[in-house]
């Protein structure tokens, strides 16, 4: 893609996704048997030809920043541009924390100040999809366009998922002429994806601009408040996307890998989801498996029952053991005889041998990083 | 450049004849083993997990898939500043080129790629074989009993040991004798081609080895020999874990399905012993509604809707509903097609099974392409060959590299049997 480069937002703090969220951001939550959840728009970033990609992030950036590391994984790992990575920082004139996400891009203007690339892409690290940026850039730079958002069709999502999102009206043209953001009352079902594409330059003046009148956020302050002075066009996405944003859309988007035609659209095309290696053997499965439509990461030692599942790297399933419609982190270990359905557990987890644990499918239960049940 | 206490030497240039039609355009040690690996891995990852960093590949026989998996080394963290992988492809001279006439002569003609790092040391390895070792100790060892030269050795069955370079050794573990595969073996230790010299001592019997023209230039051949002809102290150091030398169809498939069972004989799931390999770029794998996977090894990518039973799957194959897959290795990205049926074989990568195909049925008979290398049960299909659907392949039947629907005169080959396409390098 020609002279752009990426930014990530990472969000605030954010105890939406409860005990998974406690200890890292959303970005860094495990997802799909390998990855994190920030694989994906970072590898749609490179995938896209984006070699200049900065990570805004705020809220527990330790596994985050052990994830992304010199950025190796994604070939960012350059001698010019490459990964960049942007916590909070204290100094003379800033307060440290960031408060919205246009005082974290001003708060990092440098970084804008220094490239050289004519375009800004803007994405969050909390969402799940794979794309391609090149055709929205056309169109951005065919429309003229002050600013592009991605928006898809978000009937797909529930009433109340909808009312926290950020909803649009267009017109013919596609030329945004209303942008709510978190509607009471959703109008019609064409919703924001939080991609932005941007120039470069207008971008710095606008975030000068409203860091000047005290303001922080970049949809409230800049967007919304623009829809008649800028020519804000919305780029429409036809494919797969969905934000983590609380625990039954992380459960429900796990489960929906089971799905060949989503599992094909987010891997099996030619860009491919790049994420952090760990070099483990292949899964092994003894003569008691049982394994019916699941997911099964690397590493994976499994002697007992396992249907509609994803389970991560490193899990052990031991015998007699029953897991039902359950997502079962890294390094898990689910001793015999036990009864699992509908459970979430986190990293490292330990189920002792014989218990039972019953979640429920709109609030799956969960067992928080390295607890012993 | 700092100088290295130890440097690495990588013989990783050879054939591998008796693997058939799975070397015919790879080196032994590019073949891939074990779900996901090549067989060079496992000694590039005891190099890394010993502390060595700095490694010669030796390269000669069929290098590309070698060099491109190697690459700069990332995937075992040698890619240094200082140190790191080298590969080592025969080169061109002032006055003529010259490929490697043995393993000695190998490291012959790269001596200056050693002086460069001026070690005291030197180990000799070679990428034919699965094992997990710990060279630190061995060169521990041969510091301990000041040895010109180390060889480690292990214990075979008396039966097997006339295969083998057999070391015959005192009490206090020094060497006074070498046999070449012995009729009569006098001690059960054989060599398992892993050698420390003090280079200083190494490079004089490099330079003295070069100027006989009638030597062979082989370590176990030559150079040993000389050495101990000369009084050296050699000193054998002792291995007790498992190594394989996985150089026959046979021995290649015995290991590899070894690895299914409950506690298998060679353990890859050790987190202090990690094996290291480029990783593909896929998902983890996926089995399923009619998929059944039974006593198996998995890799990531897979889409498994069929039955899999007592086999390995490597990286990104897919088994489409109603294949029955059994005592089989796929490699890498092959498609096996519905309702197919394939006992005892193997099949190489980005290879085509198709639909009702059945491979591996009937009773063994002999080959009648080549009983020398294709001597067992096993059917064995080349890479990106494609088997047209209906198809029925006996027992012991070999299918070339890079066959398409229309190399096939019928759609049944009888045990025994075999379809090779040109080239004669097998």
């Amino acid at each position: 893609m020609k002279s752009t480069m990426g930014i990530i937002l990472t969000g605030g703090k954010n105890s939406r996704l409860k005990e998974l969220s406690l200890e890292r951001s959303i970005a860094a939550v495990p997802f799909g048997g390998k990855y994190r959840v920030i694989d994906f728009t970072l590898s749609n970033m490179v995938n896209s030809g984006i070699t200049n990609v900065g990570v805004i992030t705020q809220y527990n950036i330790r596994s985050l920043m052990d994830h992304l590391g010199s950025g190796k994984e994604w070939d960012l790992d350059r001698k010019n541009e490459g990964l960049f990575i942007f916590p909070p920082y204290l100094s003379e004139f800033g307060s440290g924390w960031y408060k919205g996400t246009a005082d974290a891009l001003y708060n990092n203007l440098t970084f804008l100040l220094r490239s050289d690339e004519e375009f800004v892409v803007i994405g969050q690290g909390y969402a799940i999809y794979n794309m391609e940026f090149d055709p929205m850039l056309e169109q951005h730079i065919n429309k003229n366009a002050d600013i592009t958002i991605a928006c898809r069709n978000m009937s797909d999502f529930s009433f109340n998922d909808q009312k926290n999102m950020g909803m649009v009206q267009i017109d013919d043209d596609g030329r945004i002429i209303d942008f709510m953001e978190k509607p009471l009352n959703p109008k019609n079902n064409l919703g924001s994806m939080g991609v932005y594409i941007i120039r470069r330059k207008l971008l710095i003046e606008l975030l000068q601009d409203s860091a000047a009148k005290g303001q922080t956020e970049l949809v409230q302050d800049i967007i919304v408040k623009n829809t008649d002075t800028l020519r804000i066009y919305s780029y429409i996405f036809n494919g797969y996307w969905r934000p983590l944003s609380n625990i039954q859309l992380y459960y429900r988007t796990n489960m929906e890998l089971l799905n060949p035609k989503v599992r094909n659209e987010l891997f099996m095309s030619r860009r491919k989801i790049f994420t952090k290696v760990k070099d483990e053997a292949p899964a092994k499965y003894n003569e008691e498996a049982r394994v019916r439509n699941s997911i099964v990461a690397d590493g994976c030692i499994i002697e007992g029952e396992v249907e509609n599942c994803v389970l991560f790297r490193g899990v052990r399933i031991m015998k007699g053991a029953v897991v039902k419609n359950s997502l079962i982190m890294q390094g898990s270990v689910v001793e015999s005889n036990t009864h699992l359905s509908y459970c979430i557990l986190d990293k490292g987890v330990t189920i002792t041998a014989g218990k039972t644990l019953n979640g429920d499918s709109e609030w799956p239960l969960i067992v928080g990083k390295n607890v012993k049940v | 450049m700092t100088r290295k206490e130890i440097v690495a030497l990588l013989l990783a240039g050879g054939q591998g004849s008796r693997l058939g039609v799975l070397t015919k355009n790879i080196a032994k040690p590019a073949v891939l083993y074990g779900g996901k690996y090549r067989i060079i891995d496992f000694t590039l990852s005891n190099c890394i997990n010993s502390g060595i960093d700095t490694v010669g590949v030796l390269t000669q026989y069929q290098p590309l898939k070698l060099n491109s998996h190697i690459g700069i080394g990332k995937p075992w963290d040698l890619d240094r500043v200082n140190g790191g992988i080298t590969i080592l492809a025969p080169y061109m001279k002032t006055e003529k080129g010259e490929w490697y006439s043995g393993t000695a002569d190998a490291v012959y003609q790269n001596i200056h790629y050693v002086n460069e790092m001026s070690p005291k040391y030197v180990i000799i390895l070679s990428g034919d074989h699965i094992y997990k070792m710990n060279y630190s100790e061995m060169l521990e060892y041969h510091k301990e009993t000041k040895a010109d030269a180390t060889i480690s050795v292990i214990d075979v069955p008396y039966e097997e040991a006339s295969r083998y370079g057999i070391m015959n050794t005192r009490e206090d573990g020094t060497i006074y004798e070498f046999e070449e595969k012995p009729q009569n073996p006098k001690s059960t230790l054989a060599s398992m081609g892993i050698y420390i010299f003090n280079w200083d001592c190494l490079r004089e019997y490099l330079i003295n080895d070069h100027l006989k023209s009638n030597s062979d230039h082989d370590f176990g051949k030559n150079i040993i020999p000389a050495m101990l002809a000369d009084g050296k102290r050699m000193l054998a150091y002792r291995f007790a874990g498992y190594w394989r030398d996985v150089g026959t169809i046979q021995a290649y498939w015995e290991s590899t399905i070894n690895l299914t069972e409950r506690i298998p004989d060679f353990n890859m799931y050790d987190p202090y012993w990690k094996i290291y390999t480029p990783n593909p770029v896929y998902p983890a794998h996926f089995i399923g509604d009619t998929g059944k996977v039974e006593k198996s090894i998995i890799a990531e990518g897979c889409m498994v809707y069929g039955t899999v039973k007592n086999s390995v799957i490597f990286p990104g194959v897919t088994i489409n509903e109603g294949a029955y897959i059994e005592d089989s290795i796929i490699m890498s990205d092959a498609l096996i097609g519905a309702n197919s049926e394939i006992y005892c074989s193997i099949i190489g990568e980005s290879s085509v099974i198709g639909n009702n195909a059945k491979c591996g049925v009937g009773e063994f008979a002999e080959s009648t392409y080549n009983p020398k290398v294709y001597d067992s049960k096993i059917t064995v299909i080349g890479s990106n060959t494609v088997i047209p659907n209906n198809t029925v392949l006996g027992k012991n039947v070999v299918i070339d590299n890079y066959i398409t629907p229309h190399d096939f005169e019928s759609n049944f080959i009888p045990s025994g049997g075999a379809l090779i396409k040109g080239g004669d390098n097998e």
